[in-house]
């Protein structure tokens, strides 16, 4: 366990997960097509993407949701502390093909404190201003 | 062409078992940019209380792919792929997912109706061990865009 674990104890409704910057690249599309299984055509072909009227290759939303899901594991200390996540895709995440790549921005507020030491959390993740989880919310399990 | 709502109510079971492997909870870990010491070294996994390497909560999209079934591959869905895009996704996991595990999934077609003029399909899977605990239920809805029937009565030509 990390040493900056947070604690059930510590934390009210209302507290923060501090916004954390995600840089996506291409080569991580890549990669997690290779670990998903999910090799459809779109997250790695810029040709096919344009093709098929996309603004460019996309990052699979099961990628953002995991890189939104590491702002959660990180904060309780422990990935199976996440025992409830879910989340609506509102908005694409193009992936140009070049040394930037695309950023997320990934915050948490607590919403509600539940029995047992577990926490409500809503998790927001913005590709600049522009929200791509809606609704995203899961419970934390806390120590 | 809208979906075939016959297929509300179908369930499918993914086929053979799943091995949920060491490599592959490192390989997408490692692939989520997630490098929590209990999803890498069985040791500290170990010693935080867990009897094998943890998968992060979205590991078993894995599955999805690695054991597809259900009834998109089904021609009579009526679904076409280029038109789907993935509307939601959760996770409930019933106890954390480890290493070692050897799992099978259960998908039932849940719910299909309009959205607009959308469709969406909603596919609620159980994925228990081989030996029948509970491990997740993963609820799944696509959207599938611009297939919903149209109003005939709209009196549109266009």
């Amino acid at each position: 366990m990390s040493a900056t674990t947070v604690r059930y104890d510590d934390v009210e409704v209302g507290s923060e997960i501090p916004a954390r910057e995600f840089p996506i690249q291409r080569w991580q599309l890549i990669q997690y097509a290779g670990a998903s299984g999910d090799f459809n055509i779109i997250h790695w072909n810029q040709r096919f993407a344009t093709l098929v009227g996309l603004p460019d290759v996309i990052a699979h939303g099961m990628f953002t949701m995991a890189t939104a899901g590491r702002l959660l594991t990180e904060w309780a200390g422990d990935p199976a502390a996440v025992v409830d996540y879910g989340v609506r895709f509102s908005a694409m995440v193009p992936v140009p093909d070049d040394d930037r790549g695309a950023t997320l921005t990934i915050r948490g507020t607590v919403e509600e404190k539940l029995d047992g030491n577990r926490v409500a959390v809503a998790v927001d993740a913005r590709l600049g201003e522009t929200l791509v989880l809606s609704q995203a919310r899961a419970v934390v399990q806390l120590t | 062409m809208p979906l075939n709502r016959e297929f509300i109510g179908r369930a499918y079971e993914s086929s053979p078992p799943f091995e949920i492997g060491r490599e592959l909870v490192r390989h997408f870990s490692t692939a989520i940019g997630d490098a929590s010491p209990v999803s890498h070294d069985v040791d500290a996994a170990r010693a935080a209380g867990h009897r094998d390497l943890v998968a992060p909560p979205t590991f078993l999209t894995t599955l999805t792919f690695r054991r597809p079934s259900g009834p998109m591959g089904d021609p009579d869905l009526g679904l076409d792929y280029s038109r789907v895009v993935h509307g939601e996704q959760r996770f409930e996991l019933h106890r954390p997912v480890y290493a070692g595990d050897v799992v099978v999934a259960t998908s039932t077609v849940a719910e299909i109706r309009d959205v607009g003029r959308n469709e969406m399909m909603k596919i609620v899977s159980e994925i228990t061990t081989v030996e029948g605990e509970r491990l997740a239920t993963a609820t799944n809805t696509m959207i599938s865009r611009g297939t919903a029937a149209r109003d005939e009565t709209a009196g549109s030509n266009a």
